[in-house]
């Protein structure tokens, strides 16, 4: 095994897994509540919470080069600009202008 | 130019059957190894990325063509490849995990299980095609949509949805058909004895690759399955 | 192999020097006689080789692109469209505009002058991923493979905008199988850039800090990362277009309440960033240029290393900027215009830094110079039109209109094509181990500069007259500006033609090169002309800054 390497235990990745199958659990029954608006935000939650749990630990990111998280962190960030930027068009669709535009 | 001792502490593993030739050291290439499939994984984020901006876009124009169209999706089968999916990057991570101690049959099985429960999340998404087909649902001439609940100008907004489920779940599903092969060829390298403690990089940049498919799947599931569920 | 503190004192050799009977020889074997034979270069790992593979395909495609472009201009010489039908002019510049962007102005730097050199520039043996290296070229050919199919079967008529629902449901031509052909080709892209990264950050040589490496890898790191995080977006808009063609997978179908104007977000994303992608590599090409040829550090080191990065991100802020009149929301049209008033700014620090850079510089005017300084005198004329462009109110009068054209034409042709020769005449020696006829490379150089001109200032004036961009039917107050630019393009194209033919002269009977033939800085110049597959027989260190040309002195003044 070379030096620079980090084994996870098992026991790590065994409480990942139940982790991820609790919050899907939770999910399914988040969304059969009605929160209102915060249904949405909600399941976003619970998601991105799986997604970086399966990140860290299954990717190994957590022990991983700096260099790797800033790659992780570039993509997520791209990936809001062009959902956002596209979001921003229609919603502010009447803010300026004439009506509609 | 590097010292003397550094020379000799890397001769060993300069000559490391593994170690390529524009590599300094067996660490050094597998350093590179991994950035390069963080930055493979950045750009497959931006890939799916176009299908969630436009998923955002029309969810948020005709959402209640999504809710309708979202109960048809059969929530039991969803939830129960997201929870398949979890299985198979347990099982690939801990095949990771076995390639890093050397432990050859061990890491064969865990990956040979990966497949199989892969295989078993496209049979099902086979499942619900099938059924998308025999309900009409499927974007095109012969969609349907009074089983949505919804009629007129409000119907066609649901033949939207549904051709962001095919796209973003068949582009998943792709993903998935190539990763299999993928894997299986890992494992056979595996069981011919082809890593070892100190290289198993392609072991674990195919666990890299795997996890980011459940990832995806991650969001598709409550994006596609999960809309208004409690209307 | 340590690098040298030259002669330069100043005074650059003019032309440049085959080798001195003082040098060593150059190695008998290097890496391009090192192996004969197709299989030997088709199945290569070399990244000089895989370049070389990159310079013979993307030639193929300019001259197939070039081709279009004589129509167009044939064509355009009479106010009536009596040369082709509508239908058939579509295709023209739909072929001609696809085959240039996506199978030549993109790949051209970066894939030939890229792949060369990057490895020799940092030290390197070979670019991290070698053999996925080789998997980028046969990957483009994949892709220009489908574009010709496209091509030879009928063409394609959306323009290389594939606007929906033109592309999605109307249009009646080989949408599918361009759009295929191009989604492909991105892939190639998408995986040069990845082992740039990779490589930049992981294989420099001992002693090379990100502050010393030269601006042309500061150019491609910042192009890689273009690559990577925008290419893909319009792989995914163009399977969409697919998708909805092949399998009625409707996202832009306004009969299903699908927008168009989303495809052109999703589009515009990936091709405004792509513009930047064809004209970094170019602006890296001009810094090793200038500094050269002034025998003077470029000025302001750091700061033009750093606009390369401001250039490539805020360069993902203005897409909207093609959109103005789409329908897209008048308050974004207001952030995307005075965004890429900002985008300007890193472009402008360049051009200031390059023009400060020849000030008490001893300047020569070999020919990788004359394309550098054209450069940036036309390069200006293209950003400064953009400025017009990027104003909501002008951009209303002339947007789709040959002003449009104008614009466009005058940054990737008069800056990014003529980057690209002044790149390869002055690595010619490097690449090849031939000096080229400095007296042909001068006049040809003055020839497409003049040609370039003529073809495009008056394309200004036509824009800003009114005359619409993409019909070949004109009002006939428009016919003079339209021949002098007809006429240019005929000089131009002769421009272009010369250089193919005296460089491929030179590969047999031009003078052997030294190994340093321009006194030029850098690693690339301390190795034999040409390198030896494993570019250095020793590793490199590097304990200087860039382009210590001057005096200790003089340099720490700038």
């Amino acid at each position: 095994m070379s030096s620079s390497e980090h084994i996870v235990s098992p026991v790590v990745y065994v409480g990942v897994f139940l982790a991820l199958m609790a919050l899907t659990g939770l999910t399914v029954f988040a969304s059969t509540v009605d929160l209102g608006m915060w249904n949405t935000p909600v399941a976003l939650l619970i998601a991105v919470t799986k997604a970086v749990l399966v990140v860290l630990f299954f990717m190994h990111l957590k022990y991983s080069s700096r260099l790797a998280s800033l790659a992780v962190g570039a993509a997520l960030l791209w990936l809001l600009l062009l959902i956002a930027g596209v979001v921003a068009d229609y919603l502010s669709r009447g803010w300026v202008g004439s009506p509609g535009t | 130019m590097s010292s003397v001792a550094d020379a000799a502490a890397h001769g060993a593993e300069r000559h490391h059957p593994d170690l390529v030739h524009h590599f300094e050291s067996l660490p050094a290439q597998k350093e590179a190894a991994t950035l390069g499939m963080w930055v493979f994984i950045a750009q497959e984020v931006m890939f799916f990325g176009g299908l969630f901006a436009a998923y955002t876009i029309y969810r948020h124009l005709y959402f209640h063509a999504f809710v309708q169209s979202s109960r048809h999706l059969n929530l039991p089968l969803g939830a129960i490849n997201t929870a398949v999916l979890i299985c198979s990057s347990l099982t690939m991570a801990m095949g990771v995990h076995a390639s890093a101690l050397g432990r050859r049959r061990a890491t064969v099985a865990w990956l040979l299980l990966t497949v199989a429960l892969g295989s078993v999340f496209l049979g099902i998404k086979a499942v619900e095609y099938k059924d998308k087909f025999e309900h009409h649902l499927v974007p095109g001439e012969s969609f349907q949509a009074e089983e949505l609940h919804l009629e007129g100008p409000a119907a066609r907004p649901a033949q939207i949805f549904y051709s962001l489920y095919f796209a973003m779940t068949g582009l998943h599903a792709a993903h998935m058909v190539v990763g299999i092969p993928i894997i299986l060829t890992i494992a056979w390298m595996a069981h011919r004895g082809r890593f070892s403690p100190e290289y198993h990089t392609p072991v674990e940049m195919t666990g890299l690759y795997w996890h980011f498919v459940d990832i995806i799947w991650i969001f598709l599931f409550p994006l596609l399955y999960l809309i208004g569920r409690h209307h | 192999m340590t690098t040298q503190i030259g002669p330069g004192t100043g005074e650059p050799p003019r032309p440049p020097l085959p080798p001195a009977l003082s040098e060593p020889p150059p190695p008998r074997v290097n890496y391009l006689n090192v192996a004969y034979g197709v299989k030997s270069w088709l199945l290569t790992t070399d990244h000089k080789r895989i370049a070389l593979l990159y310079l013979a395909s993307v030639t193929l495609m300019f001259f197939l692109g070039g081709a279009f472009a004589v129509l167009i201009r044939l064509e355009l010489v009479t106010p009536a469209g009596d040369l082709v039908q509508s239908e058939t002019y579509n295709k023209l510049f739909t072929m001609h505009g696809i085959i240039m962007v996506f199978f030549f102005l993109i790949p051209s730097i970066p894939a030939v002058l890229g792949n060369f050199l990057i490895p020799i520039m940092i030290g390197a043996r070979d670019l991290a991923f070698p053999r996925l290296n080789l998997l980028s070229w046969y990957i483009y050919v994949f892709g220009a493979a489908f574009t010709v199919y496209a091509l030879v079967s009928g063409g394609v008529d959306t323009g290389w905008t594939f606007y929906a629902p033109y592309s999605t449901t109307y249009s009646n031509t080989h949408v599918i199988a361009a759009g295929l052909g191009i989604f492909i080709n991105g892939f190639s892209s998408i995986l040069t850039g990845l082992n740039f990264i990779v490589t930049i950050h992981r294989m420099r040589a001992p002693g090379l800090t990100w502050f010393r490496l030269p601006l042309f890898v500061w150019a491609h790191y910042a192009t890689s990362l273009i690559f990577v995080l925008g290419t893909p977006v319009i792989a995914i808009t163009l399977l969409t277009v697919v998708l909805e063609r092949a399998l009625h997978l409707g996202i832009y179908d306004p009969r299903l309440g699908g927008d168009p104007i989303l495809f052109q977000h999703l589009f515009w994303f990936y091709s405004h960033p792509a513009v930047y992608i064809m004209i970094l590599p170019a602006m890296g090409v001009v810094s090793e240029l200038v500094s050269c040829f002034s025998r003077k550090r470029i000025f302001g080191y750091p700061v033009v290393a750093m606009s390369s990065l401001a250039i490539a991100v805020i360069g993902f802020l203005v897409w909207g900027h093609h959109m103005f009149v789409s329908g897209q929301s008048t308050y974004a049209g207001l952030i995307f215009s005075f965004l890429s008033f900002l985008v300007a700014i890193p472009s402008a620090i360049k051009v200031f830094n390059w023009t400060a850079t020849l000030y008490k510089g001893s300047v020569s005017w070999d020919t990788p110079m004359l394309y550098a300084i054209g450069f940036v005198g036309l390069f200006t004329i293209g950003g400064l039109t953009g400025l017009f462009l990027a104003s909501l109110g002008l951009d209303v009068h002339v947007t789709d209109t040959y002003f449009v054209v104008a614009h466009f034409h005058y940054i990737m042709v008069g800056g990014a094509i003529m980057g690209y020769l002044g790149g390869i005449h002055f690595w010619w020696p490097k690449i090849t181990g031939r000096l080229y006829p400095e007296m042909w490379a001068r006049v040809a150089a003055v020839i497409v500069f003049a040609g370039f001109n003529l073809t495009f200032f008056p394309q200004f004036i036509l824009g800003y007259l009114g005359m619409p961009r993409r019909y070949h039917a004109y009002p006939e107050e428009f016919q003079v500006l339209n021949v002098m630019s007809s006429a240019g393009a005929s000089i131009l194209g002769l421009g272009y033609l010369l250089p193919m033919i005296y460089l491929v002269w030179s590969m047999r009977y031009g003078p052997k090169a030294s190994a340093n033939p321009w006194q030029a800085k850098g690693l690339e110049w301390q190795t034999a002309s040409p390198p030896i597959t494993e570019n250095f027989e020793r590793q490199p260190v590097v304990p200087e800054e860039a382009y210590q040309y001057a005096p200790e002195s003089e340099a720490r003044v700038v």
